[in-house]
């Protein structure tokens, strides 16, 4: 019974903000104010408007897909390096390559703006793009190296034995049997970036900034419930995003199941 | 008339401090079943791994058909490998396995499914084709990798401990049915094993690994009847080992005082010390073996009921130790007084100096 109500309690408290910006985000009103005093769309429509924001979900469409397309293969190449060759200093490697999960993100924002500025490239999606990468890096790295732990390297041997020149391994047995944990690098890799604010403000301009900045930028200067309408949409978007793959992770899961005897 | 198809010339193999494999020599002949034997970490899975070539030797030579092929990679090779975990492709069909080097070999579509279907009635699994690996049995998982073997036709089939994940009654079967299908093929075969039974029973030639390096080759027969080294005597069939001090050519006092006599191929010189191996199928407990046996006292240490037969352990009068094997159960206690007969020709010499 106590257990029970902690857990309610729990959920209340852990959805509470969510349900807050929910519900504030249908105010008629200019203010954002919880209770809402009434029930509105207009803010939708204003978000959906809003060009600045129209223009920051297009560059956060675009940082995502292209800093999960290269973190993806440079990850998997890196995890494979890391559990299968016997390199020297592996811990030294593991370490740097994790280490954008443990540096402040305003240490790594701050080197990047410079290094950017030094390189001419700020208003550019480059920089925006390579920080992603660099903060995304551990996840898929993270999971991928447990998939490749998983995949009895005779396998491998077998393949060659048959004929099948190495990229052909890689190929038809590495790659497939790597699936189920590309599919939850793909996923981390999707949501870290696209909820990636502090490194992203430091690195982006009006022009190709991204989402979160757009939407701190929109609330240190506007105090109506369009960042709440805001909110709700990135919200919705983000859970149809995790939803799908989740789907497709748990397919995977199953097809991993019956895989391993 | 003895082809050689697979030959290691003085191969050598480290890992870290290990000496894996220790200048290495082995000649392979066409068409027979040739078993590494010996305990884990004895060299014999590295000896097959240069041989399909997953794993570079630091020194020697390997040849296939008289061509140096040690720095090829095994995907050129053309060699067949089943392994100890089967390592079927999971994410693939039966039939998708079995076709696998066949794909990778470009064979026409007609020819892959047709291919496909004769060695899986070889295997006689013709209905598995559709199924995935982890459908079936490991019996029949096993079955599998050796039709994705033998499908490429390659030049040697390799077998890594391919029995050893199955239990005890179908490990005896498909020991036989591997048997069979070695013949019907035909096909050179290397088989890695630590099973002293599969290696005597499957192969025509046995080499006994031990530490890196081939302690002996030869027939089963030879390996069994005349031991070359004490640790061959030990590892093949349980043995006893007995020193001894030779009186004349025809007799030799054993450590313990007991006087027996041998017929030992070499002619043996008065005063030198041998090692005796007596296998213990051979030694008779109570009622005597006839004729010219030797008969000698002991004391039954211990008892153990194996089903068909006993083992026993006797404590020969004055010091030494004798294994020996009835068949049935044993009628004696430990502690029980025996007379055991031991034919001269049980006695077999294993040199002195070559001891491990």
């Amino acid at each position: 019974m106590i257990a029970r109500a902690v857990v309610v309690l729990l959920l209340a408290f852990m959805t509470l903000p969510t349900v807050v910006v929910v519900v504030a985000s249908v105010n008629p009103t200019e203010m954002l104010a919880f209770p809402p005093s009434g029930f509105s769309l207009r803010w939708y429509e204003h978000a959906l408007t809003y060009p600045q924001f129209r223009r920051a979900a297009v560059n956060s469409v675009i940082v995502t897909a292209a800093s999960a397309a290269l973190a993806l293969p440079i990850g998997t190449a890196a995890a494979l390096a890391l559990v299968r060759h016997p390199l020297r200093l592996r811990g030294f490697w593991t370490a740097v390559l994790l280490s954008p999960l443990v540096v402040p993100g305003v240490a790594a924002g701050l080197g990047l703006l410079i290094l950017a500025a030094r390189l001419g490239l700020l208003a550019n999606h480059a920089v925006l793009i390579a920080a992603h990468v660099i903060l995304v890096l551990p996840f898929v790295i993270r999971s991928v190296m447990v998939s490749v732990a998983n995949l009895d390297p005779m396998l491998e041997r077998a393949a060659a034995s048959l004929g099948a020149r190495p990229w052909r391994v890689f190929r038809m047995v590495t790659l497939p049997l790597l699936r189920p944990g590309l599919f939850a690098a793909l996923l981390f890799a999707i949501i870290v970036s696209v909820n990636e604010f502090v490194v992203s403000l430091f690195v982006s301009t009006r022009v190709t900034e991204i989402l979160p900045v757009a939407m701190f930028t929109y609330v240190v200067n506007y105090t109506d419930p369009t960042m709440a309408a805001v909110s709700t949409l990135f919200i919705g978007a983000t859970f149809v995003v995790v939803f799908a793959a989740d789907r497709l992770l748990h397919l995977s899961r199953v097809f991993q199941i019956d895989t391993h005897r | 008339m003895n082809t050689t198809v697979v030959a290691l010339e003085g191969v050598s193999k480290r890992y870290g401090a290990v000496q894996a494999l220790d200048a290495v020599d082995l000649a392979v002949y066409e068409g027979e079943m040739l078993s590494l034997l010996g305990p884990s970490g004895c060299g014999k899975t590295t000896t097959l791994n240069v041989i399909a070539g997953f794993v570079e030797p630091e020194e020697g030579r390997v040849l296939l058909d008289g061509d140096d092929v040690t720095r090829q990679p095994a995907w050129r090779r053309g060699l067949g490998v089943v392994f100890q975990s089967y390592a079927l492709f999971p994410h693939m069909s039966v039939a998708d396995n079995v076709a696998f080097g066949l794909r990778e070999r470009g064979v026409p579509r007609a020819d892959v499914a047709a291919r496909v279907r004769e060695a899986l009635t070889l295997v006689r699994l013709p209905e598995a084709g559709p199924l995935r690996p982890s459908q079936l049995s490991g019996g029949m998982q096993q079955r599998v990798a050796l039709a994705r073997a033998l499908v490429i036709r390659p030049r040697v089939l390799l077998l890594d401990e391919p029995l050893a994940a199955l239990d005890r009654k179908l490990r005896e079967e498909m020991r036989a049915e591997l048997k069979d299908i070695q013949r019907e093929v035909g096909i050179t075969t290397v088989f890695v094993t630590h099973d002293q039974h599969e290696a005597l029973g499957l192969s025509d030639r046995v080499a006994v690994m031990n530490a890196g390096r081939i302690e002996q080759l030869g027939s089963p027969r030879e390996v069994y009847e005349q031991p070359a080294t004490r640790f061959v005597a030990d590892f093949i069939g349980a043995s006893t080992v007995l020193e001894g001090r030779v009186v004349d050519a025809r007799t030799v006092v054993l450590a313990g005082g007991q006087r027996v006599e041998v017929h030992l191929p070499r002619v043996l010189s008065a005063g030198a010390t041998v090692r005796l191996v007596v296998r213990p199928e051979r030694v008779a407990v109570g009622g005597g073996a006839g004729g010219a046996a030797n008969v000698l006292r002991a004391r039954i240490a211990s008892v153990m009921f194996l089903g068909d037969h006993s083992e026993l352990r006797l404590d020969l009068d004055g010091g030494g130790r004798l294994l020996a094997t009835v068949s049935g159960p044993a009628l004696f206690q430990p502690g029980d007084a025996a007379t055991i007969s031991v034919p001269p020709d049980a006695f077999l010499e294993v040199p002195t100096t070559a001891s491990l």
